[in-house]
């Protein structure tokens, strides 16, 4: 079967198995951005945005996509460099292979609650594993760019 | 040196820059295996053995074959009779070589039965169910203390080989390795004791849990040249391993290293290059295998599950006169670095407390069992013996009732003395005094030891673990780099070290940057690829910035010497006329001088004199890092719930060459070790099947579990080391375990000897 | 992996309630928990078309959704309201976020899984569950059926009520250990107990507010418990009137906070 979604704000459309993730899809689309660290829903590497929200691309059928928003973070590069200088003054981000879910969770946090307290960045990532950093300077990181952010949007 | 001559010098050491490849990571660019793998790769599968114990009496792989989009079913008939050891380590290795690519005899489940290649991942896994095995199920081993001369035998083939026959090994025992370190009579010393404490600690077989699962792919090029593009912290020993594996010539295999998601040891085994590679010689097409997270947790190389039992002999003022250790390591279904973790189990325990130490002896055997074969994990052995020396001088604190911290200070080694357990290394640089001093006071030690009773009920209380690893392995470990002059005076540097995330490159440029007083932006670093890089044994034993950075170090010292030469040859002046300046080369009275970028113009002109240099080097000492950690939990006594409340962890790694990537690996291997205490609790069933086979049944620490990890350091300066460094990746996953265990005794009572630390253990006492 | 040959999103109950009659069909919600069993079925059944995941608040009831996820319960206005912020607390432990924007409540209620933190809540607070041609049910009841191919529309949770929810877990983000829900209405109060490793029961029904201790042991010896990776059943049955007395006092300061 075939499903049209728009990808990244282009509309793209890709030939898939009824049973085929939406993080398959993605892969094969080459947003190679989009990893996968478990088969169990735990580990938030393969986040990407759908209509806006937050979602695990392993989990979300591929089909159920048709006519949906996705984004990654091949489409939010700018914002990404934004982050990323966040998390690179820090040294924060090691290997990087959890990187850009946890950036494209802390994106919808940014648009959901600016002003989160260090507590509530930690529980709003919660589900974005890292095994390198020990957390603490991933959270320094993530509290800069969120100040940043609610810089712009105004007091 | 100068402040003109320090100003030249941009990131150079002690100076927290960024790593070099953060805006490609951070903006999601494909630079893992998985992302620049030849579209037309074949999918490698695997069908895993579920018995723990078994031989293969029939299989038929006819109908697995005849499926569309199948390229190949490989089965033990064939592959190469030859065996060999997944471990990467210098040659000749010390694991046994115990492997063959598929085995007939499948010794623990998840042993791999059938290797499947197919166009698509679909057609591999469809093909795999249509294989049809008849097993022949043994006797397993399951229990390490059951192994050693069991009648059931693990390994009985004829072409089981030790290269390293001295370490004990002997497979008609199920042993791996047998041997005894001792100085002065430890019966005598324990006897004159006024305490002695004897008790039996253990650790779990902990997985490492990169991000990135253990992943290759491999492909003929256009010499008929086998390259292996691998997520490996060793690419000259994988070179090896597949070319023994393969039962080829090693100047028939490549490998290639691109970014790394991770490998904190696990990668230090090639636990899956070998399959795309038989793939890939028997088709010729390129194959690439990518391990579940399941296959990562069930077969793969986690740490080796020791059990020690201690006796630890004081005299009443505290004073700490003997030290007796034997551990019994359990390796598994292979040999894989089963000799030499066992070996840090005491050799990076017992030295801690040299400066009473009238005797020690540290005995050891590492045995064959029907689980997993274990491998390299951060901390490599040292992490379990110390949680065994550090919970038993806990307890003699308390028989004692002395403040823990208090007894730490009186017995630990000081600076220039010998330690005996230590190969008899001399302890050149050691801060461990002042780590201790700075842990105690940004934990508030004085006013939290031992615990106090929250308003809610809840106890809070602290617990201290003290550390020490070394800086990669004396007399073996070989890092080379090459540096070359390129246009406009960059650098372009070859390193074969692995950065796996740990930011070597960075670290290494840094080094680099400080030697040619250049900034760190005028170095670039390229690897690892085996064709062109130096040799590097690889990226283990805390072994980088020790062994590979005094490798920089060395070649830079080359390429002044060379600038020299130029510059002085253009000025038409003598080499003892000119001063090196970073960007020039200038005479001595500055009346005259040439740039870098001339130097660099004129050396591409003509056969001038090539500006680069290779130089190699190793250590006669590893250099211990040491650490004290600090914990801080809030218990719940009516649950026995624990919650880590803080953790400090004040380390001496010599000099501190980037102070934001060793924090960061302190952090993280704190977490590791954290995780490890509390959280992480692999497990198999009675079959020997692994039961915390994902991570919803493995919990690493997520960022709620661990709101407060601090990290300061108390550096000293190791003459033997690259700017005063020493090393910092693994040491810092070892005061977890003990400091965690002593802070939940502070607060219950209740002593937990075995890992995890479980809120059941807690409430209803530890059972054996 | 969950395998299936052709996908539906359907456009009517009724088209899924079809559909879902042979055994091959599947209804997929969040698609959390089933594409990790290795079901291999014909056809996937999807209702996110069906305008399915809204809540709304009558005069005394909340009507929720199938499709509604874990997190517009976790983060609804009306329920943290109604409910002193039970929703928020005894979701938040989850996974995480984007699990959260996955996972269904009638997906949870459905497979009636042991280790549920939103059935042991909603038990508790003796939730409905609306099925397309049966029409309610008691969560109670439904809890205890064999998984039929009927179609949850909604889950109705009666207001008026105040309840609390306690566990104990291996690490944040753990499924618990054990779970305990307690809920108190006029017919005074229910507790629940999920992760015993077990499907969720109701272990006291009507109990006073403020039962003595003594209760909550017998409660505990009463109930059956099991051992898993995570526990024993000795440990469960020893912090389970710890949990009990913890949530069934939760519930009063709700009371007195929020009303």
């Amino acid at each position: 079967m075939n499903v049209e979604f728009t990808l990244n704000g282009r509309k793209v459309s890709a030939a898939i198995e009824a049973d085929d993730s939406l993080f398959t899809v993605l892969r094969g689309l080459g947003m190679y951005s989009v990893k996968c660290g478990c088969e169990t829903t735990n580990c938030g590497l393969c986040t990407v945005h759908m209509d806006g929200k937050a979602v695990l691309s392993c989990s979300v059928p591929a089909a159920r996509c048709a006519g949906h928003a996705i984004t990654t973070l091949e489409g939010l590069q700018e914002e990404a460099r934004r982050l990323g200088e966040c998390l690179a003054g820090e040294g924060a981000e090691q290997c990087g292979f959890c990187a850009p879910g946890m950036m494209m969770n802390v994106f919808a946090l940014a648009k959901e609650n600016p002003r989160a307290t260090e507590a509530e960045i930690d529980a709003y990532l919660a589900g974005n594993l890292c095994r390198c950093s020990g957390y603490v300077s991933q959270r320094r990181a993530v509290k800069k760019y969120l100040d940043m952010v609610a810089g712009e949007v105004g007091a | 040196m100068s402040e003109a001559k320090k100003s030249r010098v941009i990131g150079g050491i002690g100076k927290p820059v960024p790593k070099k490849d953060a805006p490609a990571l951070l903006t999601g660019k494909p630079v893992y295996v998985a992302d620049i793998a030849p579209k037309d790769c074949l999918c490698v599968k695997l069908l895993h053995s579920p018995h723990a114990h078994a031989i293969i009496e029939e299989i038929d792989v006819s109908r697995a074959e005849k499926l569309p989009g199948v390229a190949c079913v490989i089965t033990y008939k064939d592959v190469p009779d030859e065996r060999f050891t997944q471990a990467g380590q210098t040659y000749p290795e010390f694991s046994p070589y115990d492997r063959l690519i598929l085995d007939r005899h499948l010794r623990c489940v998840g042993d791999p039965v059938a290797i499947v290649a197919a166009e698509t991942e679909r057609q591999a896994l469809a093909a795999m169910k249509l294989i049809k095995v008849k097993y022949q199920v043994l006797p397993a081993i399951l229990d390490a203390k059951e192994a050693m001369d069991n009648p059931t035998l693990i390994h009985p083939e004829e072409n089981w080989r030790a290269l390293v026959p001295s370490c004990g090994a002997d497979n008609r025992r199920n042993l791996v390795a047998a041997g005894e370190d001792a100085e002065g009579d430890i019966e005598a010393e324990l006897a004159a004791c006024d305490i002695v404490i004897d008790q039996e600690y253990s650790s779990q077989a902990n997985q490492q849990c990169m991000m990135e699962t253990f992943r290759a792919f491999t492909r003929m090029d256009y010499y008929g040249r086998l390259e292996v593009v691998s997520s490996t912290q060793v690419p000259f020993h994988v070179r090896r391993i597949i070319a023994n594996a393969l039962n080829v010539p090693k100047s028939r295999v490549r490998v290639v290293k691109p970014r790394i998601g991770g490998g904190f040891g696990a990668k230090q085994t090639a636990v899956c290059e070998q399959y795309p590679a038989i793939v890939t010689m028997k088709t010729g097409r390129p194959a690439m295998i990518i391990y579940t997270r399941e296959e990562s947790m069930t077969l793969s190389s986690p740490r080796h599950a020791m059990t020690m039992h201690v006796r630890l002999g004081a005299m009443k003022d505290g004073t700490i006169r003997a030290i007796d250790l034997h551990t019994l390591s359990n390796t598994g279904a292979y040999g894989e670095h089963g000799p030499t973790t066992v070996g840090l189990s005491g050799h990076k325990s017992i030295p801690l407390y040299t400066h009473h130490m009238k005797a020690f002896r540290f005995a050891w055997h590492t045995v064959y069992t029907n689980t997993m074969s274990a491998g390299a994990y951060r901390g490599y052995g040292a992490t379990q013996g110390l949680f065994a020396v550090e919970s038993a001088v806990n307890e003699l604190a308390h028989a004692l009732h002395m403040d823990p911290a208090k007894l730490r200070e009186r017995n630990i080694v000081r600076e220039g003395e010998v330690m005996p357990a230590y190969y008899g290394e001399t302890a050149q640089s050691c801060t461990i005094d002042r780590c201790i001093a700075h842990a105690k006071e940004m934990i508030g030690w004085e006013e939290k030891y031992p615990s106090r009773t929250m308003d809610n009920g809840h106890v809070r209380a602290v617990g201290m673990a003290l550390a020490m690893q070394g800086s990669g392995i004396s007399h073996v470990d070989t890092g080379a780099v090459m540096i070359r002059l390129g246009d406009e005076g960059i650098y372009n540097m070859s390193i074969g070290a692995t950065d796996m995330g740990t930011g070597c490159d960075t670290i290494l440029a840094q080094i680099a940057a400080q030697s040619l007083e250049c900034s760190v932006d005028n170095i670039t670093v390229h690897g690892v690829d085996t064709d062109t890089s130096p040799y590097d044994c690889g990226s283990y034993a805390s072994s980088t910035t020790y062994v590979t950075g005094m490798a920089v170090v060395k070649t830079c010292e080359e390429i002044r010497k060379k600038i020299i030469r130029v510059g002085a040859k253009l000025l038409d002046c003598r080499e003892d006329e000119v001063l090196f300046e970073g960007d020039r080369v200038v005479k001595v009275d500055e009346s005259a001088f040439v740039t870098l970028s001339q130097i660099a113009e004129k050396h591409m002109m003509c056969g001038v004199e090539d500006i680069s240099a290779c130089v190699s080097s190793g250590s006669e000492v590893s250099p211990p890092p040491f650490m004290c950690g600090c914990a801080e939990i809030d218990l719940d006594p009516l649950t026995g719930e624990v919650k880590l409340v803080d953790y400090v962890g004040v380390v001496d790694c010599g000099t501190v060459i980037n102070p934001n990537l060793a924090k960061r690996q302190t952090e993280g291997g704190l977490l590791q070790g954290i995780g490890m205490a509390l959280y992480e609790r692999p497990t198999i069933d009675h079959l020997g099947r692994t039961v915390s086979n994902s991570f919803l049944q493995y919990k690493i620490p997520a960022r709620i579990d661990a709101p407060s990890i601090r990290v300061e350091f108390e550096p000293s300066y190791e003459p033997t080391g690259p700017f005063g460094a020493k090393s910092i990746g693994e040491i810092v996953i070892n005061t977890p375990s003990p400091a965690i265990a002593d802070a939940v005794y502070n607060a219950s009572g209740v002593r937990v000897r075995h890992l995890p630390i479980t809120s059941e253990k807690i409430l209803l006492g530890e059972r054996e | 992996m969950a395998k299936y040959r052709s996908y539906v999103l359907a456009s009517t109950l009724e088209e899924a309630y079809a559909l879902n009659q042979k055994k091959s069909s599947v209804i997929v919600a969040g698609n959390m928990w089933l594409r990790m069993c290795g079901l291999n079925k014909q056809t996937a059944i999807d209702l996110s078309a069906l305008h399915l995941d809204e809540i709304e608040e009558t005069e005394n009831t909340f009507v929720v959704g199938s499709m509604t996820t874990l997190r517009q319960l976790e983060t609804h206005p009306g329920l943290h309201a109604a409910f002193g912020g039970v929703f928020a607390k005894a979701l938040a432990p989850i996974v995480g976020t984007q699990f959260r924007n996955g996972a269904t409540v009638g997906g949870s209620v459905y497979s009636r899984f042991g280790f549920s933190d939103v059935s042991a809540l909603l038990l508790a607070l003796d939730a409905e569950v609306v099925l397309y041609k049966r029409g309610a049910v008691k969560l109670a009841d439904y809890q205890q059926e064999a998984w039929d191919r009927d179609i949850i529309t909604h889950i109705r949770i009666p207001k008026g009520q105040t309840a609390d929810v306690q566990s104990v877990r291996v690490s944040g983000t753990d499924i618990p250990t054990l779970v305990c829900a307690a809920a108190k209405s006029e017919r005074g109060v229910r507790i629940v107990l999920g992760a015993r490793p077990a499907r969720a029961v109701i272990v006291a029904d009507g109990l006073a507010p403020d039962a003595p201790a003594y209760v909550y042991e017998e409660i505990a010896e009463k109930t059956a418990f099991g051992t898993n990776l995570r526990a024993s059943e000795a440990y469960r049955r020893k912090i389970a009137p710890v949990l009990m007395a913890r949530a069934v006092k939760g519930c009063q300061e709700v009371t007195q906070d929020e009303r």
